[in-house]
C-alpha cells in the first residue's frame, strides 16, 4: 500500500507549539503537526518520546502547558470550550482495551449514544449490531468483556470508538498488550477502517503495520519532532543517523 | 479434583483417585471425632462447675423462655421496622456523603468539608453516645413537640453507620481503575454520567461483602435503641427480667437476633465465595 498525500485535504487535527511538563521535565517542547481528512498518520518513537502524552493532551486527558491543538475550529485548550462535547468528536482506543467489565459487548458500544447522545435504545443496538456484524463480533453481544480474547476485546473497543462517528480516530499503542498472534486481526480492521476514509492518528510499535497502513510518519525524539514524512521517506530512506539507527534497531528484533 | 467418570483410566489414576477417597474418609472421621471430643469437654466443664445448677436455672429456663417469648418476639418486630428503615436511610446519606466527598468542582468545597468533618466525628463517637445525644439532646431543644423513641433511635443508627458506610463505599468507587475513568470521558460521558454508569456498579461489586457485612453488624445495633426506651426485643426482655429476675428472656432475645442474621451472614458467604471463585480461576491452593 503506498502513501498517498492528503495535504490538499481540510485539516482535522492541528498541534500547534504544544508544550506539556510534568514537574521540571519537559515532555513535549514545542511540537506542531497536523492530520488531514482521511489521512493515517503513525506517532513513532522510543519508550518516553512523548507519543502517549501527545495522545492524551488531544482527549484532554492532559492540559497543555503552552500551544494549541485544533479539531476542526475549535481550540480544544480553551478552557471556555466544553470538553464533554469535545470528546465525543474524537473517538479514542487504549492499549489495555479498557471495556467496561460490567457491561455486555453490546452496551459498551451503545453506551455512548445512549447516554450522551439520548438515541433510543433500539436505534443504537441497530447501529451497534451493523458495526460488530461487520467484524464477525454480532455472536458475542451479549457476551461480557473478560469472556473474550483480548483481540477481540479490542476489536470491541474500536466498534465503541466509532458509535458516533467521530471526526478523528486516535489509537493508543492498541496492539501492545496483545498476544503476536492476535495482533493481525486487529490490524487487519484498522487497514479496514483507514480504506472506509477513517481520519487516524495512532500511536504505535507495529514498524510493519506503519509503514504499510500510514501516509505519513511523525518521529518524536525527547519531546521533538524529529521526522514528519512519507513511510518511505522517513522509515526507508532516512538520512539522519539518529532515525537510522532506531527504525534499525526495530530491523533486528 | 479431575473427573474422569465418563471416561476410562489408566492404573496410575485410579490409584490415585483411590488415595485420595481414602484420605476424605479419614478427614471426615477426624473431624466427626474432634467436634464430639470438643462437645464433651465443654459439656464436662459445664457439668462440673460448681455454679452450674444456678446459672442453669436463671438462664436457660424453659418455664421462663416460654413466658418471655411471645413479648421478646412483640419487640423484635420493632428492631425489624426500625432496621428497614435504617437500612434506607444509610444507603442515602452513605451514598451522598461518599459522593461529596470525591467532588472536586469548587461549588462543593463547603459541602465537601462538611462531610468529611461528619465522617471524622461520627466514626469516633460511641454508638451508643450518638443514640444518648440524639435520643435526649433533640427532645431537649422542645422544637418538634414528642417524638418517638423508636424514631430518634432510628435517627441515631442512621447518622452513626451512614459514616462508616460513606467511607467503605468512597474506597469501593476510588478502587475503580482510573483507566475506566478515562474510557467514559473519552466517550463523552460527563463526570455525573461516568460516576453513575462506570464507576458506581463496578465500585458496588469490589466492596459488596465489605457492605453486607456492615449490615449485619447494624442488624444487632439495632437493639441499641432499647437503651433509649423504645420496647424493642432487648427492652422486652429487660422487663421480664425486671420483673422475674430470670435471665432467660436474654437468651431469648439473643436467639431472634441471631436467627435474624443467619440468611444475610449465609448470603454474605455464598456472594463472597461466588465473587472470590469468579475472580482466582483454577487455583488449588
Amino acid at each position: 500500500m503506498a502513501s498517498t498525500d492528503f495535504s490538499q485535504n481540510k485539516k482535522v487535527l492541528r498541534i500547534d507549539n504544544v508544550v506539556k511538563r510534568f514537574g521540571d521535565l519537559t515532555v513535549l517542547d514545542h511540537i506542531s503537526f497536523d492530520v488531514h481528512q482521511h489521512e493515517t498518520v503513525a506517532l513513532l518513537g522510543p519508550s518516553g518520546s512523548g507519543k502517549s502524552t501527545v495522545m492524551k493532551c488531544i482527549n484532554l486527558l492532559e492540559q497543555v502547558n503552552d500551544g494549541q491543538i485544533w479539531l476542526g475550529d475549535t481550540d480544544l485548550t480553551d478552557p471556555r470550550e466544553d470538553q464533554d462535547k469535545i470528546r465525543s468528536r474524537i473517538g479514542v482506543v487504549f492499549q489495555q482495551f479498557n471495556l467496561f467489565s460490567h457491561m455486555t459487548v453490546l452496551d459498551n458500544v451503545t453506551l455512548a449514544a445512549r447516554k450522551v447522545h439520548k438515541w433510543p435504545r433500539e436505534k443504537a443496538e441497530d447501529k451497534a449490531m451493523g458495526l460488530l456484524r461487520r467484524i464477525g463480533m454480532d455472536t458475542k453481544a451479549k457476551e461480557y468483556p473478560d469472556r473474550l480474547s483480548g483481540g477481540q476485546q479490542q476489536r470491541v473497543a474500536i466498534c465503541r470508538a466509532l458509535m458516533m462517528e467521530p471526526e478523528l480516530l486516535l489509537l493508543d499503542e492498541i496492539t501492545s498488550a496483545l498476544d503476536p498472534l492476535l495482533v493481525g486481526e486487529v490490524l487487519e480492521m484498522v487497514g479496514e477502517l483507514k480504506k472506509q476514509g477513517a481520519t487516524i492518528l495512532m500511536a504505535t510499535h507495529e514498524m510493519t503495520f506503519a509503514h504499510d497502513a500510514a501516509d505519513r510518519i511523525v518521529l518524536l525524539r525527547r519531546g521533538h519532532i524529529a521526522e514528519n514524512g512519507s513511510p518511505e521517506e522517513v522509515m526507508d530512506n532516512p538520512t539522519d543517523p539518529e532515525t537510522q539507527q532506531f527504525f534499525a534497531a526495530y530491523n533486528r528484533v | 479434583m479431575p473427573d474422569n467418570s465418563q471416561f476410562s483410566v489408566s492404573a496410575v489414576e485410579q490409584e490415585r483417585a483411590a488415595y485420595r477417597a481414602q484420605e476424605r474418609r479419614r478427614s471426615v472421621l477426624t473431624s466427626v471425632a474432634s467436634s464430639v471430643a470438643l462437645a464433651v469437654a465443654l459439656i464436662v466443664l459445664l457439668k462440673f462447675s460448681p455454679g452450674w445448677p444456678r446459672v442453669k436455672e436463671s438462664f436457660v429456663s424453659a418455664e421462663y423462655f416460654a413466658l418471655a417469648w411471645p413479648q421478646v418476639v412483640d419487640g423484635l418486630l420493632l428492631n425489624i421496622r426500625v432496621l428497614g428503615v435504617a437500612l434506607v436511610g444509610v444507603a442515602v446519606l452513605g451514598t451522598s456523603l461518599a459522593l461529596i466527598r470525591m467532588t472536586t468542582s469548587a461549588v462543593m468545597f463547603p459541602l465537601r468539608v462538611l462531610a468529611r468533618f461528619y465522617t471524622t466525628i461520627m466514626r469516633g463517637i460511641p454508638m451508643i453516645v450518638v443514640l444518648y445525644l440524639i435520643g435526649f439532646g433533640i427532645p431537649g431543644l422542645g422544637l418538634f413537640g414528642r417524638i418517638d423513641k423508636a424514631v430518634l433511635g432510628t435517627i441515631a443508627v442512621i447518622m452513626s453507620y451512614s459514616a462508616y458506610i460513606a467511607e467503605v463505599l468512597r474506597a469501593g468507587f476510588q478502587d475503580v481503575h482510573p483507566s475506566q475513568r478515562a474510557s467514559a470521558r473519552s466517550l463523552g460521558l460527563t463526570t455525573a454520567q461516568t460516576m453513575w454508569y462506570v464507576i458506581i456498579p463496578q465500585g458496588l461489586r469490589k466492596i459488596a461483602p465489605a457492605l453486607m457485612n456492615d449490615f449485619i453488624s447494624m442488624q444487632k445495633d439495632v437493639g441499641l435503641i432499647s437503651t433509649l426506651g423504645a420496647v424493642d426485643a432487648v427492652r422486652a426482655a429487660q422487663i421480664v427480667v425486671a420483673k422475674t429476675y430470670n435471665f432467660t428472656p436474654y437468651v431469648v432475645a439473643s436467639i431472634l437476633f441471631i436467627l435474624m442474621s443467619v440468611p444475610f451472614i449465609l448470603i454474605n458467604d455464598w456472594y463472597s465465595e461466588r465473587l472470590r471463585k469468579r475472580e482466582q480461576t483454577g487455583g488449588m491452593v
